[in-house]
């Protein structure tokens, strides 16, 4: 895991400010999505070795829920971003 | 006599004389010494017994890998154990024990041990002690660990203080050798930010003891100069007492300065150490090369130490290990400290080096054995001869001290602390550091440039590197003129053949030659295993001397090269580091910061007796004079709220306050009761699930305007609720226009129940409070009489006419005391979360202890709440799927004791009468219990199979952790009150 990370609202903190809730890469499916997708989203996870998106918060900083690219083997960090950023949302 | 001081020389401050204690002994030693070089001044040669075989050992080492000098330093609750006595700044009034020993140094029980070492190879208790297996945690264990072991803690609190620190810089130089001091200089004149950290409380490293000469003068005049242009330039800090343990990502090292740790009078307005953490854009590791032990017999008496070291405490520290030394190399090495120790004007009874064909030369006089070898050396609690053998002819040579010399070591713990694996070097006989990439640099001996100019060379070389690669102009350095300097060259010797008694790998953990040998006839002779098996290289030490002669042998044994044996994982921390540094300031209050309700100061006037909730304290009941248990006081209470009115302070409920055209969408989506059409000024029950389907949390959303919702939530929940909503509203459904913000603090909030709970209320509240102005459920700001703004809710936990009065914090005493005294005359009460708790479960209302993760709303008797209606809400998708809807799910149900005599507990389980207790036959648990003295007898709420169908039934509530097994009716979990007459008042 890194020792520092760059929020991009905060700039860099050390990670004892973040809580990781997990994979970011699931996407919540449409209320009436099939049973399949929603068991999918809800219970099933991939554990890759490498590459990851993963949700972090930044509890003791914005508060801002960000997704963390990083590599879990090697422990660089490609990108943090805000989680509402990629969506469209108001930040 | 042997060890001694020698008249003049060192580094040492001789008009300086600081008096200490060694085992209660009064000694003398002088500022600039370590303990060591005190102890060794003292001709204490004998400073501990081993760790499996209590033989008698003396310092080895003038430096932080050593294994045998392990002292108690300190008395009462400042006593540090396992201290390294080599490190350690002397200072008056130290107080020093030796370990491991009893009843004392000279004479030790445990001694036993080595005479029957015999039976005590590797592996031994591993294999003994297997029968009867219950023996081992209660007898064996007990006993090897009181008989082995190293130092003990004591338990009394730690009196002094810690803290951490973050630093950040250029340049981060660890060891501050020539290499290191090279690179400082460069780096600094450049204009770099650099910190130099140095776990010597003298900075200069090697150059300390050091006696090749630089521009003329002996090398600490020009680490003198050095470390004076450092001070003067303000981009550096020079960090003495400082050791960098651990490497982490993103170039962060961690590091412990021992700030106090070298007085007896501790300045309690400032930390005894200082951990930091120091974010280094580039870092250069100085850190030198460790000198090998030789793996001869009886190579662990007292009197035998690194030849570096008996160079270190004759140069630096003024001191000759012994007034006739033996010296035991297979380099060049030994023929330095055999220079260095002639110089002063010590003996050398022999050098003895294990190769035949050394182009060295001894100094004038000295007797060198050449192709020759120890097999063996004479004395008890020291050395007094060894037993050379050289081609089959053995000679007993008479010494007081032995010097040895196998050759070197970088030192790369650091870099190999991320996962990179040390490479080996056939031309040096030494493993290396990996690539490291950008940030990490290894640099002089580290890096296997072991010659002084090489040193001072590379040093400035990595440095002017990195601030070239920083973009910045590269300042000049002049290496000054180095005088004549020696080559460390030395042939790998891993054991020496034909050893007679014990030949040491790992001192530390009395792990010898033939244990190896044992481990690898047993099929452990991988590397890792052969530690664990031995467990060579497992004790405090980490094997700082004795890995590299394990590989070697390991190597050796199984035909192949080191490279291919490798080494084991290098992992935090480089040398042992206190809790008390690792936790900081992070201890009592400031670890678990006490959080105190608006209205603790209420409630302790009023006597509550309080408990921990998370962080909080909350008031658990208020005894009364003559109430001898806290059941009296609870049932008078409860009684008090049922008849008359009762006064509890709920501040500690999460509040957060939603903002927005969107906040009442979003709060639909969050619930999954229907929450769209919620009138402003009223409140409602909220339900929130998890995305499964199961209950996440319960509480009130009370709309206060068409676009200002308050919502509360669990006094546990309070935190993870709010991130939960942040999560929805930023990750899930960022378009809505929603904000929201946690009030918990903000607000005291007060609970006044019971039939009197309007009158009590209407004394201090101008606004009509009749039930058709202000009915069940109202939920609006109201005016204070002396005009202060609050927040009223008519929501009830305990099934009474009920109200909830929120004001500002700080109004939270003021507005409390006007109550009781507007309620004393109707027989008000203070009760605390006891009798609340006792209340609700009178009137069948969950808490945590029922929502326990498992529980769907329809299992808690709720299902009719669910807004199946809504096209979405967190949780509604899940909710549906088979199992949860499954008939015979244990749902909520009440239960009545039907044996007065013996308690329910919660966590019980139930069975059904005559069936066997199973996990089969299991029929539901207990959740929540009291004693209802409203009923007058034991009541819980339980979670029973099918239970809404099965009220009347008389069941089994079996509890094996307790012994207790009881009968008890099911019935309504409403047990007042089911028409919620009272309520509604």
């Amino acid at each position: 895991m890194a020792s520092l990370i760059s929020c991009p609202h905060c700039g860099v903190r050390p990670k004892e400010e973040f809580s990781i809730r997990g994979d970011a890469t699931p996407v919540r499916p449409a209320p009436m999505a099939s049973d399949e997708a929603w068991n999918d989203y809800v219970h099933v996870r991939a554990n890759p070795r490498g590459r990851i998106r993963e949700h972090w918060q930044h509890v003791a900083g914005c508060r801002r829920w960000l997704v963390v690219e990083r590599d879990n083997f090697t422990h660089d960090v490609f990108s943090v971003t805000d989680a509402a950023a990629g969506r469209g949302g108001a930040q | 006599m042997t060890a001694y001081r020698l008249a003049s020389g060192g580094l040492i401050d001789r008009s300086n004389t600081i008096g200490f204690t060694f085992d209660g002994a009064s000694l003398s030693g002088h500022a600039g010494d370590t303990l060591a070089s005190a102890l060794l001044a003292n001709d204490r040669l004998l400073v501990g017994r081993s760790f499996k075989y209590h033989r008698p050992r003396g310092i080895v080492t003038a430096g932080p890998a050593e294994p045998n000098a392990l002292v108690t330093i300190g008395t009462g609750a400042r006593r540090d154990p396992n201290t390294k006595a080599t490190v350690a700044e002397l200072y008056d009034g130290l107080a020093a024990t030796s370990q491991n020993r009893w009843p004392s140094l000279a004479f030790d029980i445990g001694a036993v041990n080595d005479r029957l070492s015999r039976f005590l190879s590797a592996g031994f208790y591993y294999k003994t002690f297997m029968w009867p297996a219950a023996f081992w945690e209660k007898v064996y264990e007990p006993l090897i660990r009181r008989a082995a072991g190293l130092g003990r803690t004591d338990l009394p609190r730690d009196p002094d203080g810690y803290e951490k620190s973050w630093a950040h810089c250029d340049l981060l130089v660890v060891g501050s050798g020539p290499a290191g001091l090279a690179a400082a200089l460069v780096a600094a004149r450049s204009g770099l930010r650099v910190i130099l950290a140095e776990q010597d409380f003298v900075l200069g490293g090697a150059l300390l003891s050091e006696t090749t000469r630089l521009d003329g003068e002996a090398p600490f005049v020009f680490a003198r100069h050095a470390l004076d242009e450092l001070h003067g330039h303000p981009g550096v800090t020079l960090l003495p007492r400082t050791t960098v343990f651990g490497w982490y990502d993103d170039n962060v090292f961690g590091a412990v300065e021992r700030v106090q740790k070298h007085s007896a009078t501790i300045d309690a307005a400032r930390p005894v150490e200082r951990l930091w953490r120091i974010v280094a854009k580039h870092a250069i590791l100085a850190t030198g090369a460790e000198e090998r032990p030789l793996v001869f017999g009886g190579n662990d008496r007292p009197g035998i130490m690194m030849a570096s070291a008996a160079s270190t405490y004759a140069n630096r520290f003024g001191i000759a290990a012994g007034r006739s030394v033996a010296i035991f190399t297979n380099g060049s090495s030994g023929y330095r400290t055999a220079e260095d120790l002639s110089a002063q004007g010590v003996e050398i009874a022999a050098l003895i080096d294990s190769r035949t064909d050394a182009s060295d030369r001894a100094p004038d006089g000295v007797r060198v054995v050449r192709g020759g070898g120890i097999i063996d050396t004479k004395g008890r609690r020291r050395v007094r001869a060894v037993i050379a053998d050289r081609g089959g002819f053995e000679e007993l040579i008479a010494c007081d001290a032995v010097a040895m010399s196998g050759g070197w070591s970088p030192v790369i713990h650091l870099a190999c602390q991320r996962g990179g694996k040390p490479v080996w070097s056939q031309a040096l006989q030494a493993f290396l550091a990996p690539e490291a990439g950008d940030g990490l640099v290894m640099a002089g001996a580290a890096a296997g440039h072991y010659r002084l100019s090489e040193c001072l060379d590379d040093g400035a070389r990595k440095a002017s590197a990195i601030v070239e690669a920083l973009g910045r102009p590269v300042a000049g350095f002049e290496r000054p003129v180095v005088g004549e300097e020696v080559d460390p060259s030395f042939t790998a010797l891993w054991h020496v053949p034909g050893a007679r008694s014990k030949a040491f790998v790992d001192f530390q953990n009395d792990v010898h030659g033939k244990d190896l040998g044992l481990a690898l006839r047993e099929g452990f002779g991988h590397v890792e295993h052969a530690k664990r098996y031995t467990t060579s290289g497992m004790a405090t030490d980490q094997g700082k001397l004795g890995n590299i002669n394990a590989i070697g042998i390991l190597a050796t044994m199984r035909g192949v090269s080191p490279a291919e044996v490798g080494t084991t994982t290098f992992r935090p921390f480089y040398t042992p580091v206190s809790f008390g540094a690792l936790a900081g300031s992070s201890r009592d209050e400031h670890a678990m910061p006490v959080r105190r309700s608006p209205l603790h100061g209420w409630a302790a006037r009023h006597g509550a007796v309080f408990i921990d909730a998370g962080l909080w304290y909350r008031s658990s009941w208020f005894p009364k004079a003559g109430e001898k248990t806290w059941r009296e006081s609870v049932d008078r209470e409860v009684r008090t709220v049922r008849e008359h009115a009762g006064l509890c302070d709920v501040s500690t409920l999460g509040k957060i306050e939603v903002f927005g055209p969107d906040a009442a969408e979003f709060l639909n989506r969050l619930y999954c009761n229907p929450v769209l059409k919620l009138p402003v000024g009223k409140a409602r029950y909220g339900l929130m699930l998890r995305e499964d389907g199961m209950v996440y949390d319960d509480g009130t959303v009370s709309r206060l305007a068409e676009e200002h919702f308050l919502v509360t939530t669990t006094t546990a929940m309070a935190a993870g609720v709010l991130s939960h909503m942040e999560f929805a509203a930023q990750v899930l459904w960022p378009e809505l226009r929603v904000r929201f913000l946690s009030v918990s603090d903000q607000w005291a909030q007060m609970s006044i129940a019971g039939p009197k709970a309007r009158t009590i209320l209407q004394a201090v509240v101008e606004d009509d409070l009749s039930n058709a102005a202000f009915p069940f459920l109202a939920a609006r700001e109201v005016r204070l009489k002396g005009n202060l703004k609050a927040r009223l809710f008519r929501i009830s936990f305990s099934g009474e006419l009920a109200y909830e009065l929120a004001v500002p914090a700080g109004y939270g005493e003021a507005v409390a005391d006007a109550l009781m005294r507007a309620g004393e005359p109707q027989g008000l009460c203070a009760y605390g979360v006891e009798a609340l708790n006792v209340l609700r479960i009178e009137k069948g209302h969950v808490t945590h202890a029922e929502l326990d993760g498992r529980v769907t709303p329809d299992d808690a008797g709720l299902g009719r709440m669910m807004g199946t209606g809504k096209p979405d809400f967190i949780g509604k998708r899940l909710s549906t799927r088979f199992g949860l809807t499954a008939a015979d799910r244990a749902q909520l149900v009440g239960l009545k004791a039907l044996e007065a005599d013996k308690d329910m507990r919660a966590g019980a389980h139930l069975l059904k009468d005559g069936a066997k207790p199973s996990t089969i036959n299991d029929q539901g648990w207990v959740s929540s219990v009291c004693f209802s003295p409203t009923l007058g007898t034991h009541i819980a709420l339980a979670f029973l199979k099918s239970g809404r169908e099965r009220y009347g039934e008389k069941i089994v509530v079996w509890d094996k952790l307790r012994g207790v097994e009881t009968f008890a009716e099911v019935c309504d979990p409403v047990f007042v009150d089911p028409e919620n007459r009272k309520l509604m008042a």
